[in-house]
């Protein structure tokens, strides 16, 4: 690098992959500084991803793997999120669409908050899902809730818990629904788990 | 399908820049300048998760003017199986199961992918006879999930035929995979360092008169297809996509290749020694549905040419060695850890502890035939990785379909979600 942009923490190997880590502010500067500079044109953006360490100590980490079509060239961009802090880092869809369900699923699985995203709700498990976020190693491999509350709630579930507004405005039996449920339907709420 | 004219703004939640949820409107309510009320003849159509034209469990909610789609809205999860959290309780041997399920259409090509990932993680470096054993494994792969690709695509589009053809075809891979792997779907085939198993005897003859008589099947997908005019009409310039946004979409394999972008993993970051094979990567120019089949088309062709180069190498290979010599990484035949000190204490090591990583991280992607599949471990010194990521290639390129899907016709839809290629159990995870 020439000019290096503030902000790299620093650059390692692992396995012959390159890697840099970019603290949380920089980091979405830096990701355009790569994609647009000649000579590095990272213009490819394999994957975003992120890793949440054994030990509670360690950032969570959210990971970039950056790629140069013209150069085939790889680059890893880490950013470390401390976790006493909330986790959040700058959206890249605008730099790269293909972002945009990554980043959902970032969200969705580990907690971390893209600022900027036009969109952001989870996207592998369900809008009323309350036990929290599965990939974090905080969260047990069965769940948060037993596997009986877990029943007891899938059995008590109101029916319409499961459909999103954008369904149940489909569902033909619409007028058939209590009164309550059809006017909190039209005030804008969403089904929830008693 | 059940239809429902819209009449109130729809809305989903959102979080907003903020943290704090934020209802993100649905559909586009505001009313057309002349007055008249416009958003009352949209219509909202739901389809699937239980459509056999969505190849899965995929959901997609459109919105309609007339015939044309203004929005599409997928929805995903319901085959979530939370494969990578389970990784993380796994030994890296023990993860090879759950790689069979993701893409179920191609489950040897995922088992290699993983594989790779671990020997690289631990620096590991198999043998030729091994690598030539892969890559055999890859291209019946590669073969097999375009065979179903072909034939669903070609009933979702009204042909009927080359359905039976293509899948006549494939039930020949299942019998060669059954042979080797002693299963038809859950192949399991590799292990870190080595196989599951060594090709049976005769199993190459059997391999060498398939790879001659598929090229005649796939003569006559090509000639019911190709220049067939019903076909052009549904597929040309349908759901197209150019170069630049197709790598801003980071879409990748057949559908990247079709926007005429020549990246191919197996050609420009080879693995297994596929820089020694001679075959050509066929690259579209437009990016619509029907060069994405003629790229696919191709590719089986290409995947024939790489099957018989490599069973030219298998049969000077013979009675090479098919798993590297190290005791710490490979198990035993089972005859010596039952009456051998030293192998039975190698036997329980691997079984009870398993293999461990040092240290590191790496990334390995390889060319499946959705596209690239990555395998990102995270290691820390124990013989179960702190972090199993797959970059799952349908996952990715689903990710494009609002995009297709804008301004294309209802029925286009399923030509579009088609030519995508997709998996629910890859993209579910």
């Amino acid at each position: 690098m020439t000019e290096r942009p503030d902000g790299v923490l620093r650059a390692w190997t692992s396995c012959g992959d390159e890697i840099i880590d970019v603290s949380p502010a920089a980091a979405r500067g830096v990701l355009q500084w790569l994609r647009d500079t000649p000579g590095q044109e990272f213009n490819y953006l394999v994957d975003l991803t992120a890793v949440d360490y054994r030990d509670p100590e360690r950032p969570l980490e959210v990971v970039y793997n950056l790629r140069s079509l013209h150069r085939r060239a790889d680059l890893r961009v880490k950013v470390p999120l401390d976790k006493s802090q909330p986790l959040v880092v700058d959206s890249v869809v605008d730099l790269w669409k293909g972002a945009d369900w990554l980043e959902r699923e970032v969200y969705d699985m580990f907690g971390v908050t893209f600022r900027g995203h036009p969109d952001l709700r989870r996207i592998l498990m369900w809008d009323t899902y309350a036990e929290g976020h599965p990939l974090r190693k905080d969260f047990p491999l069965r769940g948060h809730f037993t596997r009986a509350e877990q029943t007891r709630q899938a059995l008590a579930a109101n029916p319409e818990a499961h459909y999103s507004l954008e369904e149940l405005s489909l569902a033909e039996a619409y007028a058939e629904l209590p009164e309550d449920v059809r006017k909190r339907l039209a005030a804008g709420q969403r089904g929830f788990v008693p | 399908m059940s239809t429902r004219t819209v009449e109130w703004t729809l809305a989903t939640p959102s979080v907003g820049p903020d943290g704090r949820q934020i209802r993100v409107p649905l559909g586009l309510p505001s009313p057309a300048p002349d007055g008249g009320d416009e958003f009352a003849e949209r219509m909202l159509i739901n389809l699937g998760p239980q459509h056999p034209a969505t190849h899965g469990v995929l959901r997609l909610v459109l919105e309609l003017e007339g015939e044309r789609v203004v929005r599409c809205i997928p929805h995903i999860g319901y085959l979530h199986s939370g494969f990578e959290k389970l990784g993380e309780y796994r030994h890296y041997n023990q993860i090879i199961p759950l790689t069979d399920r993701t893409d179920y259409l191609s489950p040897m090509a995922n088992n290699v992918g993983l594989a790779l990932a671990a020997e690289k993680l631990m620096g590991i470096t198999i043998t030729e006879r091994c690598s030539v054993l892969r890559v055999i494994a890859c291209e019946l792969s590669r073969i097999i999930s375009h065979l179903v690709w072909m034939g669903t695509t070609g009933i979702d589009l009204g042909a009927f035929t080359p359905f039976l053809w293509t899948f006549y075809e494939r039930e020949r891979v299942y019998n060669l995979q059954e042979a080797w792997t002693g299963a038809r779907l859950t192949t399991s085939l590799t292990r870190v360092g080595g196989m599951m198993a060594d090709v049976p005897s005769g199993w190459n003859d059997q391999l060498r008169d398939f790879c001659r008589s598929l090229p005649k099947t796939l003569d006559e997908v090509d000639a019911l297809f190709t220049r067939n005019a019903i076909w052009c009409g549904r597929t040309q310039g349908i759901g197209a996509i150019g170069k630049e946004e197709a790598i801003n979409y980071s879409l990748s394999g057949p559908m990247l290749r079709a926007s005429g972008v020549p990246y191919d993993v197996r050609k420009d970051a080879p693995y297994l020694g596929y820089d020694t094979y001679d075959f050509d990567v066929p690259v579209g120019e437009h990016g619509d549905v029907y060069d994405r089949y003629r790229v696919r088309l191709e590719e089986m062709y290409q995947s024939t040419r790489i099957l018989e180069q490599a069973l030219g190498r298998l049969a000077g290979l013979d009675g090479a060695p098919l798993n590297v010599s190290d005791p710490r990484v490979i198990l035993p035949p089972k005859s010596r850890a039952m009456s051998d000190m030293e192998a039975m204490i190698f036997h329980f090591k691997q079984v009870m502890e398993g293999v461990p990583a040092p240290p590191g991280e790496t990334y390995l992607g390889i060319e499946n035939p959705k596209g690239e599949l990555g395998t990102y471990f995270v290691a820390d010194g124990t013989a179960k990785p702190v972090r199993w990521r797959i970059r799952p290639p349908s996952f990715i390129n689903l990710a494009c379909l609002p995009r297709l899907c804008e301004g294309a016709l209802l029925s286009d839809v399923i030509a579009i979600n088609a030519s995508v290629d997709i998996v629910m159990g890859e993209i579910d995870r």
